[in-house]
């Protein structure tokens, strides 16, 4: 579905992604874990086009991303949610959903994807008038999730999702994550939370200082000495 | 009722100031810029009416409809050119080319057209105005009351109710937010010049019915007023923009009236000063937080 192939991105003179490759399959859960300042969020800027890379190909379902102006990527099912949650503060929970949709123009559709999105986090349907920004940090985590669901895609990118929650919302956040994927949307997981992403991944990959320096199951490479000892505390 | 006529004068001229904020400030909001070449594209919008009626006979509103054509073609083209360049570029690098733009305008208009003052038509509205008792209103500031109360409801019914006021919204908090929903946000921004610009056309019209003499240097100080009115209500809010503009234009008129003509924009200017020490966000502002 997702191909990327010797990806390099620079910010000016640094070289934060080396020539990286990696690809994601129809219905699975690939993961890209690494240290802080790894690579991730630039891998993922790329992808969705909020980064112009210096060489390199994204394609998507073969057609290539990295020509595309970032606002039509959209519209070829690839949705993301982005580090830091980036919800629409002044604008209402229901508003921030209907953004989400923006692209689309099926009004049926889009009330049934609402639908949809409220059965999957209860707790948006009984906040959607309020502003996102009276919202507590998991609640706009899911509303960041919710909204990229909206726009229907095929793939979706989740960047750290599970950053700055509870140990408790972070397992919950997983479980919507795995029903989310069950319903049939491929998932691009970048995470910190190593332990965790492994447990829920088909596949994953380790990002080191902007190049990939480890690949398998997710089972593999949580039973990889290496990985251990760097991600998982021993 | 001399005081009840000075008040109802100064809401028509802060209606015009609230058009011009409006523009302002919605340009703010959008593009996180001060457009400080807006009043210029209001003198120009001036000259477009004057010469559609004085020198192509045009009727009053196919002129006005072509001064609102021709200023939100030059909004646009403005922003594409010299603007759209600076997107990532320090607020400082916009701001400077934002003056130069100003200057651009002015000594264009003043190569063009000259520097002599031009007197603009007076048959644009319906003379005279309505009696009440002993208090006259004339019909340009009714009309121009009107006017801008029409725009500012039409601006939040569009803003606040249509997907691509939500997409205004959305590029106004967060660019690269509203990108990944698939907005067009350099359109969004297009789109926002438009508006503002057309609404500056509106405002030259009304003005220049105000004040009669048109020059290339015209737009300059409304330019300011209006850009103290949407500080004042609080840059960025249309709400604000209105608020800030009829406030202005009441305390202008009755300083002039009761305190001193020379001293008015002192005061205005000062009130300005009074009301960011008190609410640096002004009257309607957001205060802007980050939440983590």
């Amino acid at each position: 579905m997702l191909k990327v192939e010797n990806l390099k991105v620079r910010y000016g003179m640094i070289e934060a992604i080396k020539g990286i490759s990696f690809e994601v399959r129809d219905g699975e859960i690939v993961t890209l874990i690494g240290a802080n300042g790894a690579g991730k969020t630039t891998t993922m800027h790329a992808i969705s086009g909020l980064l112009k890379p210096a060489s390199g190909s994204i394609t998507m379902d073969g057609q290539d991303l990295v020509k595309m102006p970032s606002h039509k990527i959209v519209s070829l099912g690839l949705a993301q949610v982005p580090e830091g949650r980036r919800v629409f503060a002044q604008q209402t929970v229901e508003e921030n959903l209907v953004l989400g949709a923006y692209t689309r123009r099926d009004k049926a559709g889009i009330e049934e994807d609402q639908e949809r999105v409220f059965d999957l986090f209860p707790r948006l349907k009984e906040r959607r008038t309020q502003l996102a920004g009276t919202l507590s940090g998991g609640e706009q985590q899911m509303l960041a999730m919710g909204r990229a669901l909206m726009a229907k895609p095929k793939l979706v990118l989740m960047d750290e999702p599970s950053m700055g929650l509870s140990p408790l919302l972070v397992k919950e956040i997983f479980h919507i994550i795995e029903d989310i994927n069950k319903q049939g949307t491929t998932v691009l997981l970048v995470e910190q939370n190593a332990r965790m992403a492994l447990a829920i991944a088909d596949r994953a990959y380790v990002l080191e200082t902007g190049k990939i320096t480890l690949e398998g199951t997710g089972e593999e490479l949580a039973k990889d000495e290496r990985v251990r000892k760097a991600y998982l505390g021993g | 009722m001399q005081f009840l006529s000075y008040l109802i004068s100064g809401l028509g001229l802060g209606s015009v100031y609230a058009i011009m904020a409006l523009g302002y400030s919605m340009v703010y909001g959008i593009a996180k810029m001060l457009n400080f070449a807006h009043g210029d594209i209001i003198m120009v919008g001036a000259y477009v009416a004057f010469f559609a009626i004085s020198g192509a006979g045009m009727p009053p509103a196919v002129a006005i409809l072509l001064s609102i054509l021709a200023c939100t073609v030059l909004g646009v083209v403005i922003e594409r050119l010299a603007y759209k360049p600076l997107r990532e570029a320090s607020s400082l690098a916009v701001l400077i080319t934002a003056i130069g733009v100003s200057y651009f305008l002015e000594n264009g208009a003043l190569i063009l057209w000259g520097a002599d003052s031009k007197f603009f038509p007076s048959n644009i509205f319906p003379q005279g105005g309505l009696t009440v008792g002993s208090l006259t209103i004339s019909w340009l500031t009714i009309i121009t009351i009107a006017v801008c109360c029409i725009i500012m409801i039409l601006l939040m019914l569009f803003v606040g109710r249509t997907n691509t006021g939500r997409a205004m919204r959305a590029c106004s908090e967060d660019k690269g937010a509203a990108t990944l929903m698939g907005i067009n946000v350099n359109a969004i921004i297009s789109l926002t010049f438009a508006i503002g610009s057309g609404l500056a056309a509106v405002a030259a019209v009304l003005l220049a019915s105000t004040y009669p003499s048109i020059s290339p240097t015209l737009g300059a100080m409304p330019g300011i007023k209006a850009f103290t009115a949407a500080v004042l209500g609080g840059i960025g809010s249309i709400p604000g923009a209105f608020l800030g503009g009829l406030l202005l234009g009441v305390i202008e008129n009755l300083s002039k009236a009761y305190i001193s003509q020379q001293l008015s924009d002192a005061i205005v200017f000062g009130v300005l000063v009074v009301i960011l020490l008190i609410k640096p966000a002004g009257l309607l502002g957001r205060k802007v937080s980050e939440k983590v």
